[in-house]
């Protein structure tokens, strides 16, 4: 086929897209298409109802072949959705595909205009713009390049276990790097899950299991992704692996170190219990850990701190894992396709809600809290008591704390109102206490959340509507005396309560990590403006990223529950699986390249690339892109003072021409 | 440091003390305060309800003179209800243009302008941010040992304007009370109302509110109450009595946060202006109070 039709005449098609009545009800289509034809070198112009349609691409394929076309210009929504599905027709029908240009008259036009008249004439002058410079396009030719089977999972929560464990079954390799010591993340700290109240550790635990030992999965915990480079299908990535100061392919977690410590009881705040239990220097964040080996924390460690400790722990392991000299060490690997599972960090009321009386008064927790007070692993064994041992006979839950508030974060966090339900449940059954709900609005939208929320309304939980204002220890009748008292407006009841209860739970939201933008920057993509990773297409791309080949799963996306998670993280390993399996992948042309002969060897355009695309090539004293590495974004070729950097599609007469041609009118 | 003085009428009036141990405080840490040339009514409480806009335009007449005295310097109001009504005047005008053209109108006839541009500032504010607390913690002579304080902020320096510190949960004075050596309490009602102008209009809701204040501060086993605003303070002062009549017997002093810090920087009981309560605070100040040798062995103990 003509590949490379270029030269000799222009034969110019216009299709002028309806987009059923987004575009008609606002521009005079047919006008359009009219005007069009006149248009020098236009041979034919047509409007159609929906041009991306089938019949709309094959029309564009005929009048290609019955009229001899050798460019096409397309005017309908913008490029971002559909210049693929025309560039694709283009090339059907026997085109280069870059012979083409999409001119957009819809989110630029019909969708910001009130004035039918105006809008028309716009579309008319974008036309002729579009059929202007695409006289001035060239043949350009995709390039390919083969693609590494690995695949980096970051982040060991149920996200990354899920998709980890995904593509390891579908016999690729997998890299899952996690930040702490051991995997499993915030589920692991659940004692049951909503609303089926399935045991979170009898669902979690195994698959934990199957990925320490799974023979195509490398786990390295207490590791951090250091640096990205490259493109889709070739990434390297560079994992920084901190020391725990035990070597882990030693020790079998016999934990007989934690025993002989020096320190023989606990003494420091143990994260894995939200602070609520205290552990030793020498310990295992938990029971089900993976992996099964213990850490040194060198902030608490006698001998880190003094030099000075006689080292039980050394004596007691016969198979000499300790390793107080153990460095921090780099990992470098190649993939070509990572997984982003980073997760999430729940709102923290200390300085933000002080009026909720966090960590100012004794029995206000935060649910997390909860979660580990009504664990049987956790620091009471399963006990739901206050500060003092004693049993709560009231328990008020507040929920969206910190959610749905311009003060705070102004998004409804999802997962609250039903762990609120779940917390609810699982107090009341534990303590048979008063168990009160303070709600702004119930949300239980998913199979069988409606259902547990009838469930708890039977089982006698009680159930306010009313933002609560505040929580305090101030006493006004005789029966609050020694109690927390929570104030809120009853906007069913339409009055002011002030309830007493002896503990009360803040249903904290869940937020963005507060280290995600550096994660953003590490891997090159794109946050929403509350700081939850982008992905491409709120519906129709919501794994992928801007970036190819790197995609989201779970919680660092947005808010969501376990059900939610798992599905988006087997979407997240299947889109890498289908890139993988495809072997190659093709880069778009638009790169930028040097004209060797121009280029002046100042170096101004080195530092400006984000993807490191450019070097020096200190013979020659000229710079030179990589075309592999360059996205074509364009800020080379406009920061260069001798203008000796080109970029393909947005060529100088390209862009001119299409200038000069919209603003002929004025 | 140097900063223009606003007192309003409560620091010349009921609230002496304050403007006594505000100026004896600042002396002390050698900060400068030179008071407002020919100030006038901040416009506040009843004036701001009867006229809001000649209300704006008394306030705006001490903002220009501030920017003419001393350009480019801060205002210091110790007055929580002038600090709120200077602060709201400069918040009205720059979100009103059209109330910003008629006190510009006003201040033209006066042959006077103002830029919006000087601060109003609270004296704790300045103490806490400005100077610091390793600065207070420094000028300590007389540690307030063992002393408790129930921290009462009161509702306007962090309302609607949270500018220093958080409008619900206020902490400034508290760390400032502690860098004194004081105890602080925990005092859940520190930001509730007074009773404000109620006990002179509603006078069962003001003194109800006022004995509410006064009566936890006792169930908490406070020693005294410490305060930002002439108000709360002439409130619980004064009211004291009537309110222990109407509700239960209540002896809780109320003083400045500045006249506690005069005591543990070395300053008599009378320069502080101590012997103006109503409510004696002498009790539990006594300690801290006396000078020479025996008063110090004393505070060493």
């Amino acid at each position: 086929m003509n590949g490379g039709n270029g030269d000799g005449d222009l034969r110019i098609g216009v299709y002028v897209c309806h987009c059923g009545i987004n575009i008609a009800s606002m521009v005079d289509v047919e006008k359009v298409a009219e005007r069009a034809a006149a248009m020098p070198h236009v041979v034919v112009a047509r409007d159609y109802k929906y041009m991306c349609s089938d019949p709309g691409q094959q029309m564009i394929a005929q009048d290609v072949r019955n009229h001899r076309l050798n460019r096409i210009v397309v005017a309908a929504c913008s490029p971002l959705l559909h210049e693929k599905t025309f560039r694709g027709a283009v090339e059907r029908a026997g085109l280069n595909p870059f012979f083409f240009h999409m001119a957009n008259i819809r989110e630029h036009d019909a969708w910001v205009h009130e004035n039918r008249d105006e809008a028309t004439t716009k579309a008319i002058d974008l036309i002729r713009a579009a059929v202007r410079r695409v006289g001035h396009h060239k043949a350009l030719e995709r390039r390919t390049v083969s693609i590494n089977p690995n695949v980096l999972v970051v982040g060991g929560g149920i996200a990354g276990i899920h998709a980890a464990l995904k593509i390891a079954d579908a016999g690729r390799r997998v890299y899952l790097v996690e930040r702490e010591l051991s995997i499993g993340g915030h589920m692991a700290k659940f004692d049951k899950t909503f609303p089926t109240l399935d045991c979170a550790a009898c669902i979690l635990t195994p698959k934990m299991s199957q990925v320490k030992d799974h023979p195509n999965i490398t786990l390295w915990t207490y590791s951090e992704v250091a640096g990205v480079e490259g493109f889709v299908g070739n990434f390297k990535a560079k994992i920084r692996r901190k020391p725990r100061y035990i070597d882990e392919e030693t020790c079998v977690g016999c934990l007989e170190c934690i025993e002989a410590c020096i320190f023989k009881e606990g003494k420091f705040p143990d994260e894995y219990n939200e602070g609520l239990s205290k552990r030793k220097p020498m310990y295992i964040p938990f029971p089900q850990a993976v992996p099964q080996v213990t850490a040194i924390d060198p902030e608490t460690c006698l001998h880190f701190k003094t030099g000075k400790c006689k080292q039980p722990c050394v004596s007691v392991c016969d198979r000499k894992a300790i390793d107080f000299d153990q460095k921090e060490r780099i990992e470098e690997i190649e993939v070509g396709a990572i997984v982003i599972g980073t997760g999430f960090q729940t709102f923290n009321p200390t300085d933000r809600l002080p009026q909720y009386g966090y960590k100012i008064l004794d029995n206000v927790y935060t649910a997390l809290e909860v979660e580990r007070l009504v664990n049987s692993s956790g620091p009471t064994g399963g006990e739901v008591v206050l500060r003092d041992g004693s049993r709560p006979r009231a328990v008020g839950i507040l929920h969206c704390i910190g959610s749905r508030d311009t003060k705070t974060n102004i998004w409804c966090s999802r997962v609250c109102c039903m762990y609120s339900l779940k917390l609810a449940h699982l107090v009341h059954e534990r303590t048979k206490a008063e168990v009160y709900n303070f709600y702004i609005d119930m949300r239980a939208p998913g199979k069988g959340y409606e259902e547990f929320y009838n469930r708890l309304l039977e089982e006698g939980v009680h159930f306010i509507r009313g933002k609560v204002g505040g929580v305090t220890d101030w006493a006004m009748v005789p029966e609050e005396e020694g109690r927390l008292v929570i104030r809120v407006e009853d906007t069913l009841g339409g009055f002011v309560r002030r309830v007493p209860v002896d503990m009360v739970v803040l249903s904290t939201g869940l937020e963005p990590r507060a280290d995600a933008d550096d994660v953003r920057r590490t891997f090159n993509i794109s946050c929403s403006t509350e700081g939850f990773f982008l992905e491409r297409h709120p519906k129709l791309a919501p794994v992928e990223t801007a970036s190819d080949g790197i995609y989201l799963a779970g919680c660092c996306q947005a808010p969501k529950d376990i059900p939610d998670t798992v599905a988006q993280a087997g979407a997240a390993a299947a889109e890498a699986l289908a890139l993988i399996d495809r072997g190659e992948v093709e880069l778009e042309p638009n790169t930028a390249y040097i004209d060797a002969d121009e280029c002046s060897g100042c170096k101004s355009c080195l530092s400006l690339c984000p993807y490191n695309a450019i070097s020096f090539i200190e013979e020659k004293k000229k710079a030179e892109i990589n075309e592999a590495l360059c996205k074509g974004c364009g800020t080379c070729v406009a920061a260069c003072p001798s203008g000796s950097i080109i970029q393909n599609l947005f060529e100088d007469d390209e862009i001119f021409s299409e200038i000069a041609e919209v603003l002929s009118d004025v | 440091m140097q900063y223009v003085y606003y007192p309003g009428c409560s620091l010349k009036g009921t609230g002496r003390a304050y403007e006594e141990s505000v100026l004896a405080v600042f002396d002390k840490l050698g900060i400068q305060l030179a008071e407002l040339e020919d100030w006038n009514c901040c416009g506040a409480t009843a004036y701001m309800s009867v006229d809001e806009h000649r209300s704006f335009a008394l306030a705006a007449r001490n903002l220009a003179l501030a920017e003419r005295q001393a350009p480019d310097t801060a205002m210091v109001v110790p007055c929580s209800g002038c600090y709120l009504t200077l602060n709201k005047t400069c918040h009205i005008v720059k979100d009103y243009p059209e109330i910003a053209q008629e006190v510009k109108t006003a201040l033209d006839r006066a042959g006077l302008e103002w830029k919006n541009r000087v601060e109003v500032r609270h004296p704790l504010d300045i103490l806490v941010q400005d100077l610091g607390l390793d600065t207070i913690r420094q000028a300590v002579v007389r540690p307030l040992k063992g002393l408790k304080v129930a921290p009462y902020y009161g509702c306007q320096i962090v309302r609607p304007y949270s500018t220093f510190d958080h409008q619900i949960y206020p902490t400034s004075m508290d760390h400032l009370l502690e860098a004194l050596g004081a105890t602080v309490m925990h005092y859940p009602l520190k930001t509730k109302c007074c009773g404000g102008s109620m006990t002179g209009t509603v006078p069962e809701v003001g003194k109800r509110l006022s004995y509410i204040l006064l009566n936890e501060a006792k169930k908490r086993e406070a020693d005294l109450m410490a305060t930002v605003c002439p108000l709360c303070q002439f409130n619980l002062d004064a009211y004291a009595r009537d309110a222990a009549h109407a509700y239960g017997p209540v002896n809780m002093p109320v003083v400045y946060f500045t006249q506690l810090m005069g005591l543990a920087f070395g300053l008599s009981a009378k320069q502080v202006g101590l012997q103006r309560n109503i409510v004696s605070a002498m009790g539990s100040l006594k300690k801290f109070c006396s000078t020479g040798a025996a008063g110090a062995a004393a505070t060493a103990k």
